[in-house]
């Protein structure tokens, strides 16, 4: 394999920046428990407090309203399930849940699995063929019984397709309800600009990982007025909902990625968005018959994230063309998930209206913070030859 | 790649072979969770885990093709009918007849790729007349080539086996030295997609009202009832265990299955000696290079089986194999492969026998 990959894969997870290694290294060797009184313990608190700042500021929230959890999937289920639960508690006439039928499978499986211990009904309203959750048909769900709606979840950006989901318009008809609004917004920090107080949503869900910080850490934004009931049951570190002692290393490094994504998230999303935009035009040159799917990217910034290339190739298997590009050092995904590696067609383009064979036929591409023109130039040299020779391969198998 | 051992060894030596490799797992069942948990075989989450480990460390690629929808219905639909109607199945020849050395084969050609390497143990040598010979392993304990005689010329000039020369101690000291932390796996014996081993709850439970009948009686030769059976896919040719005859034979000697007879849902047992053939029919014969009409050579009629000597004649009725020796529990359905010494001819599935009188 060539020595340096030509990595196009920044929605599954985008190297650390390199502010974010060193505020994370130069806490690796301390010691001190968070929660401890003495000095060594003092000292983590103020790490993790002064961290909890930065992101607050970040993201104009406030510091109250970070609570700290170990990435995307965590918060997602806190805040449904925690949400879900206290509201239920509070009113057991609230039933329902409202979601879009392009949600990641953080936000759908526990959903689902609230259906399956049973008393709630989830419902997946449709989306259009850009993957924009259809806001008239939540709107009717929610006044077919105002009353009986527990929650509204609907991610800020979708993680295949990179369409941009109208929370705001969410917002505007849940308040006069009193319904509260959680938002998976994994992919839209320091890509696309985020703003807690101005959004009106309730929960905020993101991680560190898809923004440049480490692995392992991720926060569930909340307003303090909002109930949630704890999944795990501990010390209560995290406002009694989150428990777990505190990584306060990975804490450090991830609010110095927000900073700086949030910070530089115009200029990121400018530069980038050029990149995509060639990377389309160019291999659409190539391939005739290539298509973009999700929001038109002529649609600009606001309907699209700005790394996003989800492409469509008539007659390919997706996992052929994966495989081919691998080969030769081009590292991108299908875009949907799978515990044994075994490609399923993605329910986002199934729900976007797209045939089974038309959900297997595609590539995400999806450029961050170091990408460059030569890595559009390399896909741009590999995609014919690689898409012949999947053409090749899927026909046989027909 | 598995996620075994011999897989993970043989992905090792063809890249330092100097081939340009990449490392394939065959997802097989439709629903990976109904299958056998615990790595043990293939096909569990664990096997791809470990297989996409190795992968790692030896440096390739990899990647998981989903081939359940043909490896059910050219493998396991083919295994529950064969039984239904009486006879012992080998799945594994089936699927390398099918998925190893067709479907995988004719995608990664598709792709561009030249051959597929496998962990199987055989050996291939180019013969006099530039075809491709098979031969067998060099560890015998671990031969493979029975479940490989239904490869014809063309699969096999597109085959490589880097493991045939080696015995199988060898190969997980080098997969131990290599760290390739499968080294220690055990070995998979049973048929992949039955959970536990247990073939005839396996079957009980998929076959449904595929098979005529579910219990029926267990006769002597003179067609006296002996017991009841719960169904005839219990039994293969030959079985002695699991009779459960209350009464012993009258001369005290142990009993055997001679015959199925599915229709009827008969099952009809005796002494060994009436389990001797000396004459066996093939059907559905496969090649591994040109047709022999008529052969001198032996054969082996079950996998990890003796080899037989024998004289074989292709004809339009089939392949006629002669034993000079009888054999014993030769059930139909399993693979007659022919062999020139240590050369593999090719093999015929046994659709009939004939005792010695």
């Amino acid at each position: 394999m060539p020595e340096d990959p030509v990595y196009l894969d920044h929605a599954a997870t985008t190297p650390m920046l390199p502010a974010a290694i060193e505020a994370m290294s130069a806490h690796l060797a301390d010691v001190g428990n968070p929660n401890s009184l003495h000095a060594s313990g003092r000292h983590a608190r103020r790490v993790v407090e002064e961290s909890r700042e930065t992101i607050a500021q970040a993201l104009n929230c406030s510091p109250g309203e970070v609570v700290f959890t170990s990435g995307g999937t965590e918060s997602d289920n806190l805040a449904l399930k925690g949400i879900y639960w206290a509201r239920q508690a509070a009113d057991p006439a609230r039933t329902r849940i409202l979601t879009t039928s392009v949600e990641h499978h953080a936000v759908l499986d526990p959903l689902l699995w609230l259906v399956e211990a049973g008393g709630v009904e989830v419902e997946f309203l449709p989306v259009d063929r850009q993957g924009r959750v259809d806001v008239e048909a939540m709107r009717d769900a929610v006044d077919r019984g105002p009353g009986s709606v527990a929650l509204i979840s609907a991610m800020w950006a979708n993680n295949e397709v990179g369409t941009l989901q109208p929370v705001q318009e969410i917002v505007a008809l849940a308040a006069p309800h009193g319904i509260p609004v959680h938002t998976d917004a994994v992919q839209a920090i320091g890509t696309v600009p985020v703003d807690f107080a101005g959004s009106g949503v309730d929960a905020l869900t993101f991680t560190g990982h898809k923004l440049g910080g480490p692995y392992g850490v991720g926060v569930l934004v909340v307003r303090r007025q909002i109930e949630v009931s704890a999944l795990a049951h501990g010390g209560g570190q995290e406002r009694d909902i989150r428990s777990g002692t505190l990584d306060a290393p990975a804490i450090a490094g991830l609010a110095a990625a927000v900073e700086l994504a949030v910070k530089h998230q115009p200029e990121h999303a400018t530069r980038v968005a050029a990149l995509r935009d060639d990377l389309v035009r160019r291999v659409v040159e190539v391939v005739p018959d290539a298509h973009v799917h999700g929001a038109p990217i002529e649609l600009g910034a606001g309907a699209r994230l700005p790394g996003n290339a989800h492409l469509g190739f008539p007659g390919c298997e997706g996992d052929s063309l994966l495989m081919l590009l691998d080969a030769r050092g081009i590292e991108c995904s299908t875009g949907s998930a799978c515990s044994a590696g075994v490609p399923q067609p993605s329910h986002v383009l199934l729900a976007m209206g797209c045939t089974d064979e038309a959900a297997r036929h595609s590539l995400r591409f999806s450029l961050g913070h170091t990408s460059t023109s030569a890595d559009v130039d390399a896909v741009v040299a590999a995609i014919g030859p690689v898409v012949e020779r999947a053409r090749a391969g899927s026909r046989r198998s027909r | 790649m598995s996620g075994g051992v011999d897989s993970a060894v043989a992905a090792a030596r063809a890249v330092e072979a100097g081939h340009d490799v990449t490392g394939i797992h065959l997802a097989l069942s439709r629903n990976p969770a109904s299958y056998r948990s615990g790595a043990r075989g293939c096909c569990t989450i664990e096997d791809a885990n470990d297989a996409r480990r190795a992968t790692d460390v030896i440096g390739i690629p990899f990647y998981v093709w989903d081939l359940s929808e043909r490896f059910h219905e050219d493998v396991v639909e083919d295994f529950m009918d064969e039984y239904a109607a009486g006879r012992t199945p080998n799945p594994c020849l089936r699927c390398n007849e099918k998925i190893k050395f067709a479907a995988v084969l004719n995608r990664a050609l598709d792709l561009g790729f030249d051959a597929v390497a496998t962990g199987h143990y055989a050996q291939l040598r180019t013969g006099p007349d530039r075809s491709i010979e098979m031969h067998r392993a060099v560890d015998h304990g671990k031969d493979q080539s029975y479940v490989l005689g239904v490869l014809d010329q063309d699969q096999l000039a597109h085959s490589i086996f880097p493991l045939g020369g080696s015995t199988k101690a060898d190969v997980r000291l080098e997969a131990a030295a290599r760290g390739l932390l499968v080294a220690d796996k055990p070995d998979s014996h049973d048929i992949c997609f039955v959970a536990d081993g247990d073939n005839t709850g396996w079957l009980r439970e998929k076959l449904g009202d595929r098979s005529p009948h579910h219990s029926g009686p267990i006769v002597d030769e003179s067609g006296e009832v002996l017991g009841e059976h719960q169904g005839s896919y219990g039994f293969t040719i030959g079985q002695r265990k699991g009779l459960r005859l209350g009464v012993p034979a009258a001369d005290g000697k142990p009993r055997f299955v001679l015959d199925i007879e599915p229709v009827s849902g008969t099952v009809t047992v005796g002494p060994r000696e009436r389990l001797a053939v000396d004459r066996i029919i093939g059907r559905s014969p496969r090649w591994c290079g040109t047709v022999p009409s008529r052969l001198e050579g032996t054969v082996q009629l079950r996998a990890h089986g003796d080899e037989h000597r024998a004289r074989v004649r292709v004809g339009s009725a089939g392949v006629e194999i002669e034993l000079l020796d009888p054999a014993y529990g030769i059930a139909p359905g399993q693979a007659a492969v022919i062999y020139d010494g240590t050369r593999v001819v090719g093999s015929a599935t046994i659709a009939g026998t004939s005792r010695a009188s």
